[in-house]
């Protein structure tokens, strides 16, 4: 058979070779050819038909396992074998032990603390039994389930209320700080908008992203909406802010602690001002409750944002304030079978209720130890950045949250530098634009240049921080920021004395 | 019952202290391990002038809490052990005595 194909084979080729025109017949012939050898040799091989038994051998995982010993056989042997064994390790960690052995971890320091922080383990300890043996819906109010859910959630709420000065019954549960501002600020305007008299919202343009979008869909809805500018150090100008307030506002919203720079805005005077002209008073507080001392009475704070997981507590809850005398009527957003007030219907997660309580509750316990100790790491830091030539902090520095330090590295890349520190988990602006390259627009707003946006970097700092990881990062930092320096041309030219801003560049 | 002894609280006292400082060590992620030694630490620090009975057996009640907490708390994370971090182990990442344990090597990042 295959001296049949062959020798065709070379007779199409010959013909190919006499003339070009002749190729693609030729190739037709080789191709009709060969698909019929191939099926007389398929034929012959082996008799199969549609169905045929599998063969002993051939299902024999062994094979496989053999096969990929093989890329194991050069890996150095593991610990020796008097090595004790370790209890801390897991069974499975025994297992995969054997493949690799290393004297180094391999993961990141994690200095995001804005993005999301660790799970307190005390917070976990109190939310397991819920998801162990108390899975009663906490509306039931027919049996014990229920009950004793209802319990736990309605202690965990006294615990946030706790935290922030208010009463339990004016806290409402909900996903995230995000459902809370576009519930606040979308809940008010459709309300107070219906009448058609109050129509216009004031925010700030350092807002986070969901407050500014909510706004936005307000905008098509037909309200008017004054983003107000900040100053250089990110505050806002409280002249401004009066002038801004017209017979028509309807809602003020502020941010307590700047996601991204840190800045503390003057909480308790936008609350006097608001109060005095009777405007309500919205402020997004996920990085600041637990953080600073909050008290909304003191701070006449009508509508709070509060997330969970930015203060150890559990991902996906947060809660909203909404103050009751004077009352703040909502239109809610979802709707359905009335739980928490009418405000936001669907069954409460008792174990990430009881969690996010517990949370609020160390979070007010250790608010001073907290506090005392996130300062001093957060000095020992910024004392260790600013060292450096040409680095500069953003926001106020007499009016930022510690545990939130935003510097500008100039002359680098801030998406190079984090490339460059992969040991070091840190974030250039908010986690929910840090998959594209674009600066940041909080830094904009600032006034900063585009070149200062881009190389800025924010470290964040939380309760299970350590001096270790400090003194690691600065060092890391350091080197590689002078490393970066070295290859850029533009470091040359500062070196040398020349202004980069005199420069010509030639046009492209 | 009759109340225990000075002596007897404050050997009370040392020995939750001991036992909190080791239940402490047992956790497999170094930023609670690191945690709890210093707010151990640090909380004994703050009520050492305490005299009253009624506030120091309050506080050893706490403790013990504490420690249920930290006995469950540190077997669950043994469980999902993962990578440790690169300073662990000293400052330069190398491992230095028997302090550290083994840990495997696994690729970070999406490159």
């Amino acid at each position: 058979m295959v001296s049949i194909t062959s020798s065709a084979l070379r007779a199409s080729s010959r013909l190919g070779c006499s003339s070009p025109l002749a190729t693609s017949a030729a190739s037709v012939a080789t191709r009709s050819l060969s698909r019929t050898a191939a099926a007389v040799v398929a034929r012959n091989a082996s008799r199969r038909g549609y169905v045929t038994g599998t063969k002993h051998d051939s299902a024999r995982v062994e094979t496989a396992i053999k096969l990929d010993k093989k890329d194991f056989v050069d890996i150095p042997p593991p610990t020796p074998l008097d090595a004790p064994t370790n209890a801390k390790v897991s069974p499975m960690a025994q297992v995969l032990k054997q493949a690799a052995v290393m004297d180094e971890g391999q993961r990141p320091i994690y200095l995001d603390m804005q993005a999301t922080t660790p799970v307190d383990p005390r917070v976990l300890d109190a939310m397991i039994p819920f998801y162990v043996g108390v899975y009663g819906n906490p509306h039931s109010r027919t049996h014990a389930y229920g009950w004793e859910s209802e319990k736990a959630v309605e202690d965990a709420r006294k615990h946030v209320a706790d935290l922030i000065g208010a009463d339990p019954k004016e806290i409402i549960f909900t996903s995230g700080a995000t459902e809370s501002n576009n519930m606040s600020i979308k809940g008010v305007a459709r309300f107070f908008g219906r009448s058609g008299k109050k129509k216009h919202i004031i925010t700030t343009q350092t807002e986070h992203k969901c407050v500014l979008d909510s706004c936005r869909h307000l905008q098509d809805d037909g309200f008017e909406v004054t983003y107000l500018p900040v100053q250089n150090d990110g505050l806002v100008n409280m002249k401004d802010l009066e002038a801004a307030i017209r017979p028509e506002t309807a809602l003020v919203s502020v941010m307590a602690v700047n996601n991204e720079i840190g800045v503390i805005q003057p909480i308790e005077e936008i609350g006097k001002l608001c109060r005095s002209k009777k405007v309500f008073f919205h402020t997004d507080a996920a990085q600041a409750v637990g953080k600073i001392p909050l008290d909304v009475n003191a701070m006449n704070i009508d509508l709070m944002s509060i997330s969970s997981h930015k203060i150890y507590g559990p991902k996906g809850m947060g809660a909203c304030y909404v103050r009751r005398r004077p009352r703040v009527r909502l239109d809610p957003i979802i709707t359905g079978g009335g739980q928490e007030r009418g405000l936001r219907s669907g069954t409460l997660a008792p174990p990430l209720v009881v969690g996010f309580g517990e949370a609020c509750r160390i979070a007010k316990e250790e608010m001073s130890y907290d506090t005392k100790r996130i300062k001093y790491l957060s000095d020992r830091l910024l004392k260790g950045l600013l060292s450096l030539e040409h680095t500069t902090q953003n926001g106020a520095p007499n009016s930022f949250y510690p545990g939130c330090v935003n510097v500008s590295f100039a002359y680098v890349e801030g998406e190079s530098l984090l490339m460059a520190l992969k040991d070091i988990a840190l974030s250039s602006g908010s986690a929910c634009t840090s998959a594209s390259l674009e600066p940041s627009y909080v830094l904009r707003a600032l006034g900063n240049s585009d070149e200062s946006a881009h190389s800025s970097i924010r470290f964040g700092i939380g309760r299970f921080t350590t001096e270790m990881e400090i003194d690691y990062v600065l060092k890391a930092v350091q080197e590689r920021v002078t490393f970066l320096r070295e290859l850029s041309p533009l470091w040359e030219l500062v070196q040398e004395g020349i202004d980069l801003d005199t420069i010509q560049w030639s046009q492209h | 019952m009759p109340a225990p002894s000075q002596g007897n609280m404050a050997q009370q006292v040392r020995s939750l202290y001991r036992q909190l400082l080791r239940q402490g060590k047992q956790f497999t992620a170094y930023n609670y391990r690191e945690y709890a030694k210093r707010r151990t630490i640090d909380a004994f620090h703050e009520n050492k002038g305490v005299q009253d009975e009624r506030k120091v057996q309050e506080l050893v009640q706490k403790g013990l809490q504490e420690l249920q907490m930290m006995k469950r708390q540190t077997v669950i994370g043994q469980f999902y052990q993962i990578d440790r971090l690169v300073i662990e182990g000293g400052q330069s990442g190398k491992e230095t005595g028997k302090h550290g344990e083994i840990a495997r090597q696994k690729e970070q990042g999406y490159d």
